[in-house]
């Protein structure tokens, strides 16, 4: 209604006044220089800065990641070659705990061996002692029982001795015969 | 409701006067010859130092954690720069028109919210000259940008001929391409623009002047029909706030588009 009440008072609303189009003209042109110049640069910046900033972040993320990979593999390697190492150190220790058994037992019989071979020299030692004392003692308490009984002197050494000589003789051959019968 | 009003306003009998376009042409502040600045003008020179200034301060840190006003600006300069010509122009080519973009968004934006700002009031862009101004500036961006990239051949055959057309239709279609792309495209670029900041501030003055006649003058009765006429012109003031907002973009969006098809190849 205006509008028609406008044209017929003869402002015609689409016809510009040309300062109009000019000074909006340079003001948009001066607003366009200003934000191709400072504006967009700075915005371009932060982006920029703020997407390095984020994949700096995610770059150092995934390193740390691939690194505590790398060190828990490691640790799982560490711990089954220490397993491999305390299986073989058992096995080892076992080993050398059947040789050490088998060589005690060895030295011990070996040992035993060497007591018993003592103590039968011993016993046979003394008992060839105890033999040749018994037949010393045996011959001059019979020497002298035989003087006592027979008189007879029989101080000389010589004499007495063949004639124990001659009784141990007897003996042995008594005794030796009793043994065979 | 505006038939409403008027009908109270005419059976009084007083004689209700619309605002007519000579209200909306505010008298010159000073003038050259010719050359009358006015508050339009100011206003148009204000803009630029508003969407400069806005954004330079909310960049002068360039913090890596933006503050709200960087924010703000970053989310500004990120929808022209993404939505506006990432998305339109395209990945490989938008980034040398994303000022021209930021530039005329922000710059229409402003002028076209002062029709909402209690005391200035006055979207510039109910002057037609201004958005003459913008249409051309875009006009002769993407003109020259097509045949700069395609020649001047290849250009205007993209611009007349779509092609999947039988040849015989070319005969009427040539022509009609020419006047729809080339004459039409501008001019409607600008008319658009212009309308519905024009329409918007004038729907509103009438709404308002209504509003003041019938309580200050018609009295008695009809002063209640201010509340209807005062109600239209608040939910106009809001439409008229999404429609700036909105125009803003449209622009800004078909500017995008025209490049698009000057640096895209073919149809």
């Amino acid at each position: 209604m205006s509008f028609l009440m406008a044209a017929e008072e003869g402002a015609n609303p689409l016809i510009p006044n040309i300062w109009e189009i000019a000074i909006t003209a340079i003001g948009f042109l001066i607003l366009l220089f200003i934000v191709t110049k400072y504006v967009v640069p700075a915005f371009e910046k932060i982006y920029q800065d703020r997407k390095e900033a984020i994949e700096g972040g995610l770059a150092k993320a995934e390193k740390a990641q691939a690194e505590a990979a790398a060190a828990r593999e490691e640790y799982g390697q560490q711990l089954e070659s220490a397993r491999l190492e305390a299986q073989k150190i058992r096995e080892e220790a076992r080993a050398e705990g059947d040789s050490i058994i088998a060589e005690a037992k060895e030295r011990a019989s070996v040992e035993a061996a060497r007591i018993t071979e003592n103590a039968q020299k011993t016993i046979a030692a003394e008992r060839a002692s105890a033999q040749a004392s018994l037949r010393t003692e045996v011959g001059t308490l019979a020497t002298a029982l035989a003087g006592k009984i027979v008189g007879e002197s029989l101080a000389d050494d010589q004499r007495s001795s063949r004639v124990v000589d001659r009784f141990l003789a007897d003996l042995d051959a008594q005794q030796q015969a009793g043994a065979t019968r | 409701m505006i038939s409403n009003g008027l009908v109270v306003a005419a059976g009084e009998q007083q004689g209700y006067q619309a605002p007519t376009i000579d209200d909306m042409h505010l008298p010159a502040i000073f003038e050259i010859g010719s050359f009358a600045f006015g508050k339009q003008m100011l206003l148009v020179m204000l803009s630029v130092v508003i969407v400069a200034g806005f954004f330079m301060y909310a960049a002068r840190k360039r913090a890596m954690v933006p503050s709200r006003t960087q924010f703000i600006g970053e989310m500004g300069y990120g929808m022209a720069r993404n939505s506006l010509g990432k998305e339109i122009i395209g990945a490989h080519a938008y980034k040398p028109f994303v000022p021209l973009l930021f530039t005329a968004f922000f710059f229409i934006l402003v002028n076209n919210l002062y029709g909402s700002i209690p005391l200035i009031q006055l979207p510039t862009m109910s002057y037609v000259g201004s958005a003459y101004a913008l249409a051309i500036i875009a006009y002769v961006t993407w003109v020259g940008v097509g045949i700069k990239r395609k020649g001047l051949g290849t250009f205007f055959k993209d611009m007349t001929m779509p092609s999947g057309v039988p040849p015989v239709i070319y005969v009427i279609l040539i022509p009609i391409e020419f006047m729809s792309n080339m004459l039409i495209r501008p001019a409607t670029h600008a008319l658009r623009l212009f309308a519905t900041m024009f329409g918007g501030h004038l729907a509103i003055m009438v709404a308002a002047s209504l509003t003041q006649y019938l309580i200050m003058e018609a009295g008695g009765f009809a002063a209640l029909a201010s509340v209807g006429s005062g109600v239209l012109g608040i939910f106009l003031f809001f439409l008229e706030l999404m429609i700036q907002c909105i125009q803003a973009y449209v622009f800004t969006l078909l500017l995008a588009v025209y490049l698009q098809g000057s640096v895209s190849e073919g149809h």
